[in-house]
Parts: structure tokens; C-alpha cells; sequence
């Protein structure tokens, strides 16, 4: 009875509707007539069987594998239903309807036959089946088929208006290379391929432009802060942003360093940064990298920082020691496995170096180079990203320069190291000189170092670096 | 907006390739047979998906002919843990893909080449395509053995398959291809086709194995080169088009625009190992620490290649039960993947006490957990 209501009324203009509004007592909650029109249509839509057709090859039955789809979704003509596998063959079946899907037949591996139904959709039967919605140009096919995969034309998704846009313009969409989502036909590609037919200058799309601020001379009405002002153009069209917010899980490396930060809370922090020359260093490994290339090994500064760094903690052992959980014993730690820092695809992991108090500067180049390829494959073990007892992070060779690092707790102290700049300085006799300058930001637990402890670290660290042969003196 | 546009470009594949056919769209049969320059597996089967999405394949066909650098190529519903060695493809470097068509599992390398037949869904006709092959193969050398079965594989001798196949129907086109011995690495391929990892529990669909041959230990005069232009030469035959191969290269976005983005989506962690069906593990492993063996026995459900639910069942006290718990904790959500395991256990490791037996147990089940994936 419902159905009729709609049907008798589509035919009649909106004038017509309402005496549905006044005989449809769940209309009544609703003033505007169209979208009463339309909820009542909703409410009993046609429940369509959509049927599995015809795989080929004579195949009568398949297994269901994965589902795109589930009870309560609206789907869109085109959408991806399923995934079917038979006889290594994989069949993604795609509706035949815009509606919403009410019954799935089939659980996953279960077997689905062909010609049985396969999903129940509720149609809007205001829209009806009218193949006319294809806008592809169809030969002649014979409508009594209306098996549901059997569309001649092509695997295009496309909203309504954009379909009606293309049938307005002659235009195949199969000849539209769709940007959206699966390949989805937006607007903008149909009007992007118009101008590479036509030449048109077309209106800026709404994506992603740098609108220039308007000349002082224009007035316009009021007009909201940024986004709407624009160059006046001859068709203007409203911006629409249609992005979604998007909630995940925190999971992986996320929880990783969701554990870690929160720990690192605990531990009141104080910073301590300094300025470094490293012309001399720069020389110094400008000679040293072919005699390590030859060798096999990739010589950076960071086997310099860590083994100058190792130096200073023999004398300033506690920048390597560990607080308790009560706060009541420090250990002071007779290893020095300094942990670099990385990055990754994933995120950020801290592998470490183990024993630099009795590695040369060589060996410790040799172990970065292991620690490095293994950590772009994503194949460290748990032996190198533990055990850790204190940490240089080259946030430099992305960027900046003075930086706020975070202790990784069972650590007492982190040094991050900024980019190597070639700044103007002045030498002894007074002359400005070319100096290759970089910033070291410290950050250590002020619970067991004071500030001299770390100034005075510090400015040893600083000592071997800007006269590396001093270095020299102090190796075991 | 109501624009005339007079111009019907036809998106097919001749016109955008600007091959010396391009000029002219054929109206008889205007198949066309392609080659990619490319040996990357992820670009050589987002080939295949943009030919599957873009192209009309109304009035022609396509043969689409690629070999690819070593890699481990697994079927579109199928568990890789279930069927290669994972840790020895992280070892060698081989790469791992999951394409979209059914089937098993198979290894590709230089001396193998792959076959991809287009038609529309009506046209899909796999029996067709592999008698073409082998028309191909005898045409070559009459004398070789050579035949296909029902099970879409193509024998050698009768015994030793040397070719395998697999299939993808879209909405209006569908796609099969299949691969085919020449010159493989059989002890790599048998290496890293066997999986290691027990009590593995899946619907997944499971490979079946054969023993395989190259056909250049039948003769040693077949060369790839050789036998991807008998196959050429044998479609062109068929399809009455000249003996034309055009080079495709499947980087470059003018040619096949929205190339990239399917290259890089067969190579995210999603679709690799993210669209592992359900599976469940329940195994036990020892481990020796010091004078003792350790019994440990382990349960774990993965759902999207994420672990859904864990269980570790250890000798008491053998470790801190709360860290214990704060492990299955985090597994849980976590990628069923070695790298996150470590990373979440050495994170671990950071807040409790700084106790080196601790670290020493710690890390032993941690390297055993990780054996696991």
C-alpha cells in the first residue's frame, strides 16, 4: 500500500504531496515537503534480491572470502560488494543499486551459488532500476537480461550528478581518470578533462589554492576570514571541503612511544645548550672517509660525537647512570651503550651502540653502518634496542638547530645534535672567518645532576670536537 | 554547464602508449601486446590493476608480458605465514606481494615470465589462453611435452609443472595470467616457498606444491627472450595483428595516469599482510636459559594482520607476571610483525627495574615471540 502511495504521487508534481503529508502521520514531524516526499519512500523502499550472476566458465558455485560491505551500509551503483573466490579465480561482484543493504546470505568461506541471492538491498524506490542510469553509451542489449553484473559499460564510480554532468557533455566516462576514492569519478576530473578537450580556461578548483588577498579597493560584504575571499571570477562556485575526521587505535610503535614519553613525564628535566665549531672536525673526516671507504665502512660525525661523548662520561659518570624507581640508588652504569636514534618508516626507534668506552672510533662507525641497515629493513633485534645508558639524537640532518630533547627513561641525560651551518665567527687575531657551527641542545634528569655537571660535560664534549687531536691524549 | 565536445578520444591503451598504431584507432580486432621495461613486482601488477580499471577492452585485447626481480608473489585471499618463509625473504631481500587475482603462491625471478591475458568478462576464457601458450611452446619445438590440465597448469613431461595460473573478474573485464619456468632459481623457489611457522590455523586458501622444471634444462637453447616472442608471435597470429611488441613503462604517470598510487598501495603494510584472512596460531617452543629448559606455549588470534588476542604461557615466575601482562597488553592491537614486537618489547624494557637477569630472560622470550612472524 505504501508503495503505491509513492508510485501515484511521483507522477504527480509537488503539489500533490501534500496530501501525503497529511495522511503519513510520520511525515508529520518534517516541514520541508521534498524530503518528506523522499523519507516516506525511504521507509518502505523495495527490498531488491541481488541476485550472484553468471561467473563464466561454467562455474555454479563460489566461496565468499571478503566482505566491503555490512547490514545497515548505503551503497552506491558500482560500489564493491564482495570478493568471491573460485578455482584460483578472484571475482570482485559490485551492486547493481544505490540503496542500502539489508541482509548479507552468506558468511565468510561459506559457498555461494550463482543465480542464488547473494544480498537483499532496499532500494529508493523513488529512483527506481532504470537502466537509464548507465550513462555510458550501451549497444543494443536485451533487457529482459537484467543479470545485476552484466552492465555493458564500464567500472566507473560516479555519484548521480556527476554521471548527468558527463551524459550533459557528451562524455564517456570511461574516459575520465577518475582521483577519488576507487577511482571515483569527481567533478573535477570531468571538468579537467573538458578543458583538455575544449582548451576552456576553467574556474580554479576548490583543492588546495594560495587565494591571493584581495586588493584594498574591493569592498565586499562581510565575508568570513580567510577561505572565502577570493579574485573575483566569472563563475564562482562555493568551496566545499568534504574531508572527514578519521579516529584510529593507537597501536605499535604509537603504544611504544606513548609508554615511553609518559614515563619520561617523571623525570624533571633541565636544558642546557651550546654552540660547537667543527671546522677542524669537517677536515679531519674529509680526510678520514676514504681510508674508511676502502675499509668497507661509511664514515659520518656521529662515530666522532659518540666516542667524544664516551670520553666525557669517564669523567662525568654520572651523565651515565641510572635513578631508581623510589629515587633512592643511583647505578652508575660501567657500560657506555650510547643509543642513536633513528628514524624510520614506522617511527622513532633508539638503537645503541654497545661498549663505546672500548671501541675505536672505526668500530663505532662499523656498528652505526650494521645499526643502520638493519634498522631500515626493520629487522633490529631486542639486543640492540636495549640496554641503552644514554643517547645522542642527530635531529640535525633533518633539521633545525636548537631542540627540547626527552630523556629516555632508564637514562639520566639525551643530547640532539642540530644542523652544521657555515656561519661567520671570530678567530683569535679578531678576523671574521668562515666556522662550520653546530648547536647541541642537553636535556638531563636534575634529581641527580646539577647544572654544572652538564656545563662542565659539556664544554669537555665541545673540547674534542673543535680540536680533535686533543682526542688523542685522552684514548684507551 | 553544457559543453560541446567533438572530440572522442578513446581511452584505449594504443592512442595513450602513442605506439606507431596510436594514429589510428582499428576497428577490426586492435589487440595489442605489451612488455613493461620494469622487473619491480609492485609496478609490473599495478599494471595490471590500472589495464583492469582504464582500459576498454570492447574491440580489443591486450597480452601484457612482464619478468620480475626475485619476489614471492602470494593469491589475493591467502596467509603468507602459511606459505613462504618470511624470515628468509627479509634475510635475502626478496620481496613480498600480494596481487589480486586467486590462487597459490609462486616465486618469480628473472627467469621466470609472467602472462597476462585481457578480455572483457564475456571473452574470459582461460582454457583458450593456455593452448595458446603451448601452441606457442610447440610451435617452437615440436618434439617438447607439453600439456595443459584441468587444473589450469601446464606440465612438462607429464610430471613437472611449469606453469601456474590465476585470475581476476571485475564488473566488465577480467584478467587471467600465469607464469612460466624458463630459467628459475629451483633452490631459492623451494627455500623460500616452504613455510617454517607451526600450529598455524587459516582458511586461508592453501597452495598445492609440485615439482617444477625449467624448461631450460629441458633445452637449453629456450631462453626467456625466446620464448616470450614464440608466445608473441603465436597471439598476433591469433588476433590477426602484426608482431608488435610495445614497451610500457609502469612509472611513468603521462602514459598511466594514477600509476603511482596503485604501486604504492600494493606495497603498504595493509594490503600485504593486512588482508590476511582470520587466522590463529597455537605452538610451544623451548628455550634454553643457563642450565634450564624452558617450556613456553603460545596463542594467538590475528585479524587484519593485527594481533586480536594473545595468551603466554610461561613457567611461574620466570618472569615479573605484571610485565608479563603489560607484554599481551600491547601485543594486542599491535601488527603481527617482528619490527613492532621488538620495538614494543625493548619499550618495555625501559620502565621497569634495571636488572640485567631481567633483561637477559626478557629478551630470550622476545627473540622467540619475534621466530614466530
Amino acid at each position: 500500500v505504501c508503495i503505491h502511495r509513492v508510485r501515484s504521487c511521483s507522477s504527480i508534481r509537488f503539489i500533490k504531496s501534500k496530501y501525503v503529508c497529511v495522511f503519513d502521520k510520520s511525515a508529520l514531524k518534517f516541514s520541508h515537503q521534498q524530503r518528506l516526499f523522499r523519507t516516506s519512500a525511504v521507509s518502505c523502499g523495495q527490498i531488491v534480491q541481488f541476485k550472484l550472476s553468471d561467473i563464466g566458465e561454467g562455474i555454479t558455485e563460489v566461496t565468499v572470502k571478503e566482505w566491503y560491505i555490512k547490514e545497515g551500509d548505503s551503497v552506491s551503483q558500482f560500489d564493491s560488494i564482495c570478493e568471491v573466490q573460485s578455482d584460483k579465480a578472484s571475482v570482485t561482484i559490485t551492486s547493481r543499486y544505490d540503496g542500502i543493504i539489508r541482509k548479507l546470505h552468506y558468511n565468510l568461506d561459506e559457498i555461494a551459488y550463482v543465480g542464488k541471492p547473494l544480498v537483499d538491498i532496499e532500494i529508493d524506490a523513488s529512483k527506481g532500476v532504470a537502466p537509464e542510469e548507465d550513462v555510458v553509451e550501451t549497444p543494443p542489449m536485451s533487457h529482459e537480461e537484467h543479470t545485476h553484473q552484466e552492465i555493458k559499460g564500464h567500472k566507473t564510480l560516479a555519484t548521480p550528478a556527476v554521471r548527468r554532468l558527463a551524459m550533459e557533455n557528451n562524455i564517456k566516462l570511461s574516459e575520465v581518470v577518475g582521483t577519488g576514492k576507487d577511482n571515483r569519478i569527481l567533478k573535477e576530473d570531468i571538468l579537467n578533462y573538458l578543458a583538455k578537450q575544449t582548451g576552456a580556461i576553467l574556474p580554479p578548483s576548490p583543492k588546495a589554492e594560495i587565494i591571493p588577498p584581495l586588493p584594498k579597493s574591493e569592498t565586499l560584504p562581510a565575508a568570513p576570514k580567510d577561505k572565502a575571499r577570493k579574485i573575483p571570477v566569472p563563475v564562482s562556485r562555493p568551496i566545499v571541503f568534504s574531508g572527514k575526521d578519521k579516529t584510529e587505535p593507537v597501536t605499535g610503535f604509537q603504544k611504544a612511544m606513548v609508554k615511553t614519553m609518559s614515563a619520561a613525564l617523571k623525570i624533571p628535566h633541565f636544558g642546557y645548550c651550546d654552540e660547537i665549531d667543527l671546522t677542524q672536525l669537517v677536515q679531519l673526516r674529509e680526510e678520514l672517509k676514504p681510508l674508511a671507504q676502502i675499509r668497507g665502512v661509511k664514515l659520518s660525525f656521529m662515530p666522532f660525537f659518540i666516542k667524544a661523548a664516551s670520553l666525557g662520561l669517564l669523567q662525568y659518570p654520572i651523565l651515565n647512570a641510572s635513578l631508581d624507581e623510589s629515587c633512592q640508588n643511583v647505578t652508575y652504569k660501567a657500560s657506555h651503550n650510547i643509543g642513536v636514534a633513528m628514524d624510520t618508516e614506522q617511527g622513532l626507534i633508539v638503537p645503541n651502540v654497545k661498549n663505546v668506552q672500548v671501541l675505536s672510533v672505526f668500530e663505532i662507525a662499523s656498528e652505526l653502518n650494521r645499526l643502520q641497515s638493519l634498522g631500515s629493513a626493520g629487522q633490529l633485534g631486542t639486543n640492540d634496542l636495549t640496554g641503552g645508558t644514554f643517547t645522542l639524537s642527530n635531529i640535525g640532518t633533518i633539521g633545525g638547530t636548537y631542540t627540547k630533547p626527552v630523556i629516555l627513561p632508564p637514562e639520566v641525560a639525551i643530547g640532539a645534535l642540530g644542523k652544521i651551518q657555515v656561519l661567520p665567527r671570530f678567530n683569535g687575531k679578531g678576523e671574521v672567518f668562515k666556522a662550520q657551527i653546530m648547536n647541541v641542545s642537553w636535556s638531563a634528569d636534575h634529581r641527580i645532576i646539577d647544572g654544572a655537571t652538564m656545563a662542565r660535560f659539556s664544554n669537555l664534549w665541545k673540547s674534542y670536537l673543535e680540536n680533535p687531536a686533543s682526542m688523542l691524549l685522552d684514548l684507551k | 554547464m553544457v559543453l560541446q565536445s567533438s572530440l572522442k578520444n578513446c581511452l584505449q591503451l594504443c592512442c595513450i602508449l602513442r605506439s606507431p598504431k596510436a594514429g589510428f584507432r582499428s576497428t577490426t580486432s586492435g589487440s595489442l601486446i605489451i612488455q613493461s621495461i620494469s622487473n619491480d613486482v609492485y609496478q609490473n601488477l599495478a599494471v595490471e590493476d590500472w589495464i583492469h580499471d582504464h582500459v576498454n577492452l570492447e574491440n580489443q585485447q591486450v597480452l601484457f608480458l612482464w619478468r620480475n626481480s626475485p619476489a614471492v608473489v602470494i593469491g589475493r585471499h591467502q596467509n603468507p605465514w602459511q606459505e613462504c618463509n618470511l624470515r628468509l625473504l627479509r634475510q635475502k631481500s626478496i620481496k613480498l606481494a600480494r596481487r589480486r587475482s586467486g590462487g597459490g603462491t609462486v616465486y618469480h625471478d628473472l627467469g621466470n615470465i609472467n602472462l597476462t591475458f585481457f578480455t572483457t568478462r564475456k571473452k574470459y576464457e582461460r582454457m583458450e589462453n593456455l593452448k595458446l601458450v603451448v601452441k606457442a611452446l610447440k610451435a617452437l619445438r615440436p618434439q617438447l611435452d607439453v600439456h595443459v590440465t584441468d587444473r589450469y597448469d601446464i606440465l612438462l613431461n607429464r610430471q613437472y609443472k611449469i606453469s601456474g595460473t590465476a585470475a581476476k573478474l571485475g564488473r566488465t573485464t577480467a584478467y587471467h595470467h600465469c607464469t612460466l619456468l624458463c630459467n628459475a632459481d629451483k633452490f631459492v623457489l623451494s627455500s623460500v616457498l616452504k613455510s617454517p611457522y607451526k600450529g598455524l590455523k587459516s582458511n586461508a586458501t592453501p597452495s598445492v606444491p609440485a615439482s617444477v622444471k625449467n624448461l631450460f634444462e629441458e633445452d637449453p637453447s629456450l631462453t626467456c627472450e625466446v620464448l616470450l616472442d614464440a608466445i608473441a608471435e603465436e597471439y598476433a597470429t591469433q588476433h590477426h595483428i602484426d608482431h608488435h611488441i610495445t614497451l610500457i613503462n609502469p612509472a611513468d604517470e603521462t602514459v598511466l595516469p594514477g600509476i603511482n598510487n596503485k604501486t604504492k598501495e600494493l606495497q603498504t603494510w595493509e594490503w600485504v599482510y593486512g588482508k590476511t584472512p582470520k587466522f590463529s596460531i597455537s605452538t610451544c617452543f623451548n628455550m634454553v636459559y643457563k642450565d634450564s629448559v624452558l617450556d613456553v606455549k603460545v596463542d594467538m588470534d590475528v585479524k587484519h594482520g593485527r594481533i586480536e588476542v594473545c595468551n603466554i604461557d610461561l613457567p611461574e615466575q620466570w618472569l615479573p607476571p605484571a610485565l608479563c601482562s603489560e607484554l599481551v597488553k600491547s601485543l594486542v592491537g599491535s601488527k603481527f610483525c617482528p619490527n613492532e614486537t621488538t620495538t614494543l618489547a625493548a619499550t618495555l624494557l625501559r620502565v621497569c627495574p634495571q636488572d640485567d637477569e631481567l633483561h637477559n630472560r626478557w629478551n630470550l622470550l622476545c627473540e622467540n615471540m619475534v621466530m614466530l612472524m
